[in-house]
């Protein structure tokens, strides 16, 4: 983020450029400006319509509310608590996913067999929708955490399987042709030329499985949870506390968020040698 | 001095379905030898190296080649995600590995630039850095499909000077495929002219090197390799020479470029 916004920066930072024009504004920094714009006046207009009661604060908390719910919620403990368990599901659950969907398209992805004995049933299952599971999974594994986890294992397989999947056979065949003119074993070739080649699409795989997980956690959590986040805002709804159910939406959208950003900062680690061309 | 022929090929055919392309074929390159292969286009030149590469199976004939084989293609072909150096080095045995990488990379004047990205590189570059990992394998027999087609005029010919100079110190058997009759009287001891799957046309360039296009003898030899491949210089007929193109290039040093 903070690449997109160096340009214009480093111009108007620059030693030669005369002080006055450091304010001017120029055409990009305003539109910049302008697109905060309106969120902003929605929050305000949000805030001033529950303080004057045309928003019942019943069915939506003010802003100011929930600022102060978060402050008291973590001060207290409690969010993080919560937050620790979500995030113990979400890291379990997708550890599984990922370890399953790599394995699955390191099978189907190297062997002709192995195509044939796993992506048929793969390609069966990624057309159901999972979250439709949860009776299934609630009758089969009951209310405590293994549907939870295995919801979120189960949503993220398949992104991480059909995205690595596609990558190893995309991998260019000439460059394995010259690779294999260089004596390079089975296993060389995995390492250095398949795998790598693959590295892209296994990250895109990557970065859906994470937005699965968390849409997959949050169905899961209202699986009569004892604790975490979705735990936290159903027993809110109990005793009608918007404002703590939009805590937990709050920190729901900051983990995908943070999540996202987790994986594009690992993207640009592993991917530099591709910078030239998105620089 | 005889020595074991590098290459032997007896009856080599290779069809894909349909004709043979290549059409019980046999060649021989003596060690240490500079062979140009030239031929229409899809007359089967890759075929024939890519059986000598080991990349395409011998379906048909006799086929005895060196172990250690090295292959330049058109295009790079270098692994993007690792360095130049680590690209010259992979798949290499042994101790030093990254000294040997180094020193082929000097070798082809590459040093500087050892630790780049190969997306970095220009054309030029990156085929010189394929031709570094090629040698650093230091291999009897070293295979080109068109290394230099898609370079300009000018790098091609200092990649020319180049090879000529790697073939003087390392002296392995080559196999050169070219377009260019010109490339392949300035590099090659023998050039050869594939057409319906065999070798049709063999010649002899015993021209002194480093070789010059203004060597008398070179005009001569290239109305001859020229006539083989069906242009014939004397009847320039439409589409066969531009004339305007011959006069567009400058000085004689770097002749008229004919590829076929
Ligand atoms: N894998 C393949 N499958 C089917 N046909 C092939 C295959 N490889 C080559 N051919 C055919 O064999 C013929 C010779 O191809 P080849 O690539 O050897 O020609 P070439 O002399 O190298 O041509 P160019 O000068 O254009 O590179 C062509 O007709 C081509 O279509
Ligand atoms: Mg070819």
């Amino acid at each position: 983020m903070s690449e997109a916004a160096s340009p214009p920066i480093t111009l108007l930072d620059a030693p030669r450029v005369p002080r006055l024009s450091r304010f001017v504004v120029t055409p990009a920094s305003l539109a910049r400006f302008r697109r905060f714009a309106t969120p902003v006046l929605l929050v305000l207009a949000w805030q001033a319509g529950v303080s004057f009661g045309v928003i019942p604060s019943r069915l939506v908390a003010s802003p100011a509310a929930i600022l102060e719910t978060f402050w008291s919620l973590s001060a207290s403990g409690e969010l993080l608590e919560n937050l620790l368990v979500s995030l113990g599901r979400v890291a379990v659950g997708l550890g599984i996913g990922v370890v399953a969907g790599v394995g699955f398209a390191l099978v189907a992805g190297l062997s002709r067999i192995g195509e044939d004995a796993v992506d048929a049933p793969l390609q069966m299952g990624r057309t159901l929708p999972h979250l439709a599971l949860v009776p299934l999974f609630i009758l089969w594994f009951g209310i405590g955490e293994t549907p939870k986890i295995g919801l979120v294992a189960l949503g993220s397989v398949f992104p991480i399987y059909l995205n690595l999947f596609a990558g190893i056979r995309g991998v260019d065949p000439k460059l394995v042709e010259a690779a294999n003119t260089l004596g390079l074993s089975r296993g060389e070739l995995i390492r250095h030329v398949i795998l790598p080649g693959a590295l892209p699409s296994a990250l895109v795989g990557l970065r859906y499985a994470l937005g699965v997980a968390w849409l997959s956690l949050v169905v899961g959590e209202q699986i009569n949870a004892q604790s975490g986040i979705g735990h936290m805002m159903m027993d809110a709804r109990e005793f009608l506390r918007t404002d703590i159910i939009m805590v937990g939406l709050l920190v729901y959208a900051l983990l995908g968020l943070g999540g996202d950003l987790l994986v594009r900062a690992l993207e640009r680690r592993a991917l530099s040698w591709r910078s030239v061309f998105v620089s | 001095m005889v020595s074991a022929p590098a290459v032997r090929i007896r009856g080599l055919t290779r069809a894909f379905g349909g004709a043979p392309v290549l059409h019980s074929l046999d060649l021989q390159i003596a060690a240490g030898e500079f062979v140009a292969l030239l031929g229409r286009s899809g007359s089967g030149k890759t075929t024939l190296l890519r059986t000598l590469a080991g990349l395409d199976p011998v379906q048909q004939g006799h086929v005895d080649m060196p172990a250690r084989r090295a292959v330049v293609f058109q295009e790079p072909r270098l692994l993007p995600w690792k360095r130049v150096w680590r690209n010259v080095a992979l798949g290499l045995r042994g101790e030093d590995v990254q000294a040997r990488a180094r020193a082929a990379l000097q070798e082809v004047g590459l040093a500087h630039r050892e630790d780049a990205w190969p997306l970095t590189l220009s054309g030029g570059e990156a085929q010189r850095t394929g031709l570094a990992r090629a040698l650093v394998r230091d291999p009897e027999l070293l295979l080109l499909d068109e290394p230099f087609a898609s370079l300009d005029a000018l790098t091609r010919l200092r990649m020319q000077a180049l090879v000529s100079a790697l073939w003087v110190r390392h002296r392995p058997a080559v196999l050169f495929v070219t377009h260019d009759v010109d490339e392949a009287l300035l590099l090659a001891d023998r050039a050869l002219v594939l057409e319906g799957g065999r070798i049709r046309t063999e010649l002899a360039v015993r021209l002194p090197r480093p070789r010059r296009h203004a060597h008398p003898g070179f005009a001569e030899l290239r109305s001859h390799l020229l006539l083989a491949l069906g242009v014939d210089e004397s009847r320039p007929e439409a589409g066969e020479v531009d004339p305007s193109f011959v006069q567009a290039r400058p000085g004689a040093e770097i002749g008229a470029g004919v590829a076929v």
